[in-house]
C-alpha cells in the first residue's frame, strides 16, 4: 500500500497522468464538438488508428515528423469525411457507418503496416519520427528540479491543453460554434433562421476528426515511436465517456480525461510492482464504468435531496 | 379602397405533397398592407401548408406569389427572411438552452472583431422587447421559461430579422386567457408599427377580436375572404365546416356510481425541487365528468402525469377502483382501467414516425387478436385501424400513413379514438381539444359526454374554461398546486366566481372541499 502511495504522490506519476491523457484529451473533444452537433462520432477509435498509422509510414517515408503529423491529420480527417458523407449524404445509419469504419480501420492499418513492412504486429523495425518535447525546443527544461520532468512533455500535449481552450472558445464565442451547437440540439430551429444543417454537421464531424488524428498522431510519435497492431486499445471510447462525464462541456470533458488517464497511470505505475497485470490492465476501463456510475447515482441523490428539504420544509 | 398594392397575394396555388396528398387547391390568399389577416378552416385544411408555402418551407406544385405586385420566388426560409417574412410556428423553434438573447439573434448574430458580440444581443433583445411591449428577459434560458414567454422570443426573432409580414400559426392554442390578452395588445402594436400580420386559429372568438378580415379554407381550397365585421361566429363555422356546428352540450341528468378515482393528500416534488402539488385530494365517480379549473402551471399538468404513472408522487396515495396506483407504472395504471389523452400529444401522445395502425394498438399490441404467440397479426391491427378512422372520422389517405404527416386535429383524433376504444373506467382528458378545430370539438365534447353516459369516470384538465363549465358535473380548482375549490352544483355558477378561485382572492376551507370530494 505505501508502494502504491508513493507513486501516486511522486512527479513522475504526474508526468504520467499527463502523457498518457493526452491521448484521450484530444479524442474527447473531438467527440464533444461531434456530440454538441448532433452527430456523435463513434469512430474516434478508428480515426486515431488510421492517423497513428499514417503519421509513422509518412515519417519514416520522408524523414520528417512534421510531414508525418500533417499525414496522419489528413488522413484522419479524410475518414471523418467519409463517415459524414455515409451519413449526411448517402443517409446511412451513423453508428452503424462508424462501426464499420473503425472494423477497417483496424484491419486496413495492420494490412498497411505487412504491406510496408512484411511485420504484422507493428512497425518496430522502422525507425520512426516523433513529434518534438519541450526539451527539444529548450533544452534547460528538463534540468529544472522537480517540475522540469512535468513539464519536459510533448508538444502535442501542450496542444491538447492549448486546443481545450481553443474548442470551448469556438463553441460559445464564435458564430460557426454556436450554430453548431443549436443544430445539434434543435435543427428545426437551425433550419428555419437559415442555418445550412448538414454544413454544420459536416464541420462538426471534420473537426471531431481532426482533433481524433492529433491523439492518434500523438499515440505512434509521441508517447511511443511506432505503431502497432489495435494501439488505440480503446481510448477512442474511453474518450466517448469523458464526454458526457464532463457533462459536455470543453472544461469537463478535460477533468473528466484528466480522471481517466490518472487511473491508466496508476496501472502502468503499478505494473512495475508486483500486482497481477491482468487486474492493472482493467483499471481504466473499471474507472470509466465506475466514474459513470458515481455520476449517475450523484445526480440521483441530487434530486432526493432536494426532493427532502422541500419535504422537511413543509 | 387605397391603391395601395396588396402586400402579399398567393395566387392558384397547388400543394400536392410527395405521398400524393393534394394539400392546396388552386388557393388564391390576398393581404393588405397592416391589416390582422386571420386565416381559418378545419384540421387538415391546408392552412399551415400555404403558411409554409409562403415562408419558403414547402415548394408550391404551382401558382405564384406576389409581394407589393413583385413576383418572387421563395424557395427557403432564408429568402423569405430576405423579403421580410417572418413565421412563428404552431410548434416553437427555439434551442432550450441557449439564452432568450441567444435564440433572438440565432443565425444573424452581432459580431465584434469576429466575436459575438453578447452584450450587443441583450441590448438588442432589450431594445426590440420595449419596442413592441413583448416583455421578456434576454438572458434568461429558453428552458426556464412558460410557454407565453417563448412565443414572445419567437416574435422577437422574426422582429429581429426584418419582418414586415408576420406569420403566426395557432399562436394562441398554448396561451393562458392572459396570455393571449398580452399577444394581442402586442400584435396591435405590431400594427400600429407598420407590420401586416397573417393569424391562424380555432378559437372563433379571437378571430372576431383580433382581425380585420378572414379567409376561410375547407378541404384544400380557399372558400371566401370577407371583412371580420360583417360576419358572426356562427357564419365563419359554416363556412368552415360547411354545415351548422353546436358547441353546446346536451347532458342526461348525472347518474353518479360508485368513486372509481381516489386521490388523497397527494404530494409532489419537482426534479428542480419545486413543490407542485400540495395535499391534493379528489375522487371521481363512474358517470361524472370531474372538471380541473386553473390558470396553466398551477400543478394540473403533473397531477395529471402522477396519476397516469409518468411522473412518482413524493407522499400520499392513488386508488382507482381500490387498486393502489401510486407507484405504478404507467402499463400497471392502464391495465387497472385508466385511459390518458395526454396534454402534450407530439411527445406523450404519438409516436410521431409510426403508423396510424401501429399508433392505435400501441397500448394493447400484446394482446390478442393483435398478437398471437409470438407473432403480430396485420390482418387485426388493419382491421381495427380501419375500424376506428372510420368512427372516429380520422382525415387520413390511409392507416398505414405516419402520425407525423397528419394535421394537428387528426393527430388528436387518433389518440382519442385509442383511449376511447381500450373501455376504461377511468378516462383522463388533458387538454383534449387544444388546436382542435370545432367541428372536431364538437364531436369530443361528444365522446367525453358519451363516455359518461356509460358509466365511465371522467377528469377533465382543461386551460379553457367555457370548456370546462360545459362539460363538467363538478368543478375543482387548481391553484398553486392545491385544490382551492370542489363544486357540485355547477349549472349555478358563473365564470367570474371560478375566476375568483382561479387568481387565488377565493378559496373554500378543507372543510368545505373534503365535503365535497
Ligand atoms: N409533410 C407532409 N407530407 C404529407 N402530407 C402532409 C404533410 N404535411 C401535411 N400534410 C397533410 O396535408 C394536409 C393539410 O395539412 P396542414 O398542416 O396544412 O393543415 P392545417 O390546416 O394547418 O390543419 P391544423 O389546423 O390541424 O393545423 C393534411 O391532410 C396533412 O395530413
Ligand atoms: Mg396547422
Amino acid at each position: 500500500m505505501e508502494q502504491v502511495l508513493n507513486v501516486v504522490f511522486s512527479t513522475a506519476f504526474l508526468a504520467a497522468v499527463l502523457r498518457v491523457s493526452t491521448p484521450l484529451i484530444l479524442p474527447a473533444l473531438g467527440g464533444l464538438i461531434s456530440e454538441l452537433g448532433g452527430v456523435i462520432n463513434i469512430a474516434l477509435e478508428g480515426i486515431m488508428l488510421i492517423a497513428a498509422c499514417a503519421g509513422v509510414l509518412v515519417s519514416v517515408w520522408t524523414r520528417s515528423a512534421g510531414l508525418g503529423l500533417l499525414a496522419g491529420l489528413a488522413l484522419g480527417t479524410l475518414t471523418s469525411l467519409v463517415l459524414a458523407f455515409f451519413h449526411l449524404n448517402l443517409k446511412a445509419d451513423l453508428i452503424l457507418a462508424a462501426i464499420a469504419l473503425n472494423l477497417l480501420a483496424s484491419g486496413g492499418t495492420i494490412f498497411v503496416v505487412y504491406l510496408v513492412t512484411g511485420d504484422k504486429s507493428s512497425t518496430s523495425r522502422l525507425v520512426s519520427g516523433q513529434m518534438p518535447f519541450l526539451r527539444d525546443i529548450i533544452p534547460t527544461i528538463a534540468d529544472l528540479p522537480t517540475i522540469g520532468p512535468i513539464l519536459n512533455q510533448n508538444i502535442l500535449t501542450y496542444a491538447a491543453f492549448v486546443l481545450t481552450a481553443a474548442v470551448a472558445f469556438f463553441l460559445y464565442r464564435t458564430r460557426p460554434g454556436v450554430h453548431l451547437r443549436a443544430v445539434g440540439e434543435n435543427p428545426e430551429a437551425a433550419r428555419s433562421v437559415g442555418i445550412d444543417v448538414r454544413r454544420m454537421q459536416y464541420l462538426a464531424l471534420i473537426l471531431s476528426g481532426a482533433l481524433a488524428a492529433l491523439g492518434g498522431v500523438y499515440l505512434s510519435m509521441g508517447y511511443v515511436k511506432f505503431f502497432a497492431r489495435d494501439m488505440t486499445g480503446g481510448r477512442g471510447f474511453i474518450a466517448l465517456a469523458a464526454i458526457y462525464l464532463g457533462a459536455r462541456h470543453p472544461l469537463g470533458v478535460l477533468v473528466a480525461a484528466l480522471v481517466f488517464g490518472a487511473a491508466e497511470a496508476l496501472a502502468i505505475q503499478l505494473g512495475n510492482l508486483r500486482v497481477p497485470t491482468q487486474l492493472v490492465q482493467i483499471i481504466p476501463y473499471a474507472a470509466t464504468i465506475i466514474a459513470l456510475v458515481l455520476y449517475a447515482i450523484a445526480q440521483r441523490q441530487r434530486v432526493a435531496a432536494r426532493q427532502r428539504k422541500f419535504r422537511q420544509a413543509a | 379602397m387605397s391603391t395601395e398594392p396588396l402586400i402579399v397575394a398567393m395566387r392558384q396555388i397547388v400543394k400536392v405533397y410527395p405521398n400524393g396528398l393534394r394539400a392546396n387547391d388552386h388557393v388564391t390568399f390576398e393581404v393588405r398592407p397592416r391589416e390582422i389577416h386571420a386565416l381559418v378552416g378545419e384540421n387538415g385544411a391546408g392552412k399551415s401548408t400555404l403558411m409554409k408555402i409562403l415562408y419558403g418551407l414547402e415548394k408550391p406544385t404551382a401558382g405564384a406569389i406576389y409581394l407589393r405586385d413583385q413576383l418572387v420566388h421563395i424557395d427557403s426560409p432564408h429568402t423569405a427572411i430576405a423579403l421580410g417574412i417572418g413565421m412563428v410556428h404552431q410548434n416553437f423553434m427555439l434551442v432550450p438552452s441557449f439564452t432568450i438573447a441567444e435564440n433572438v439573434v440565432l443565425g444573424a448574430e452581432p459580431l465584434r472583431g469576429g466575436v459575438l458580440d453578447r452584450k450587443a444581443a441583450i441590448a438588442i433583445t432589450r431594445e426590440l422587447s420595449r419596442r413592441y411591449g413583448l416583455e421578456v428577459d434576454p438572458e434568461a434560458t429558453v428552458d426556464a421559461v412558460p410557454v407565453g414567454v417563448r412565443q414572445r422570443v419567437e416574435i422577437l426573432k422574426a422582429l429581429y430579422r426584418g419582418a414586415e409580414i408576420l406569420i403566426l400559426d395557432e399562436p394562441t392554442a398554448v396561451l393562458t386567457p392572459q396570455e393571449t390578452q398580452e399577444l394581442f395588445a402586442a400584435i396591435r402594436q405590431l400594427v400600429d408599427n407598420g407590420k401586416t400580420v397573417i393569424f391562424i386559429s380555432h378559437k372563433l372568438r379571437e378571430v372576431k377580436e383580433i382581425s380585420d378580415r378572414v379567409s376561410v379554407m375547407r378541404n384544400a381550397r380557399m372558400v371566401d375572404t370577407v371583412e371580420t365585421a360583417s360576419v358572426s361566429e356562427e357564419q365563419i363555422a359554416r363556412m368552415m365546416v360547411g354545415r351548422e356546428v353546436f358547441l353546446q352540450v346536451h347532458k342526461p341528468p348525472l347518474q353518479r356510481g360508485e368513486p372509481v378515482l381516489q386521490v388523497r393528500d397527494l404530494e409532489y416534488v419537482s426534479d428542480a425541487g419545486v413543490e407542485v402539488l400540495k395535499r391534493v385530494s379528489f375522487n371521481v365517480y363512474a358517470g361524472e365528468i370531474l372538471g380541473i379549473a386553473g390558470v396553466e402551471g398551477n400543478g394540473q399538468t403533473e397531477l395529471v402525469e402522477v396519476i397516469a404513472g409518468l411522473r412518482r408522487a413524493v407522499s400520499g396515495c392513488v386508488l382507482l377502483g381500490g387498486v393502489d396506483i401510486t407507484r405504478a407504472s404507467p402499463r400497471q395504471v392502464r391495465r387497472a382501467g385508466a385511459a390518458h389523452i395526454p396534454e402534450d400529444r407530439l411527445t406523450n401522445g404519438v409516436a410521431l414516425s409510426a403508423t396510424i395502425a401501429e399508433n392505435l394498438i400501441v397500448d394493447r399490441f400484446e394482446q390478442p387478436p393483435f398478437t398471437r404467440g409470438l407473432l403480430m397479426q396485420p390482418r387485426h391491427i388493419a382491421q381495427h385501424a380501419e375500424r376506428l378512422i372510420e368512427q372516429f372520422a380520422i382525415r387520413a389517405p390511409s392507416a398505414e400513413l405516419q402520425v407525423g404527416m397528419l394535421s394537428g386535429g387528426n393527430m388528436q383524433k387518433v389518440v382519442l379514438a385509442r383511449e376511447l376504444s381500450a373501455r376504461p373506467k377511468l378516462l383522463i382528458a388533458a387538454q383534449p381539444t387544444r388546436g382542435v378545430d370545432i367541428g372536431a370539438s364538437e364531436f369530443i365534447y361528444d365522446q367525453l359526454v358519451r363516455a359518461r353516459n356509460d358509466g365511465v369516470a371522467v377528469l377533465l384538465v382543461s386551460a379553457d374554461l367555457s370548456e370546462v363549465m360545459a362539460l363538467s358535473d363538478r368543478i375543482a380548482v387548481m391553484k398553486d398546486g392545491r385544490l382551492t375549490a370542489i363544486f357540485s352544483n355547477t349549472p349555478h355558477l358563473s365564470e367570474e366566481e371560478i375566476g375568483y378561485y382561479m387568481l387565488g382572492v377565493k378559496h373554500m376551507s378543507a372543510e368545505e372541499i373534503a365535503a365535497n370530494w
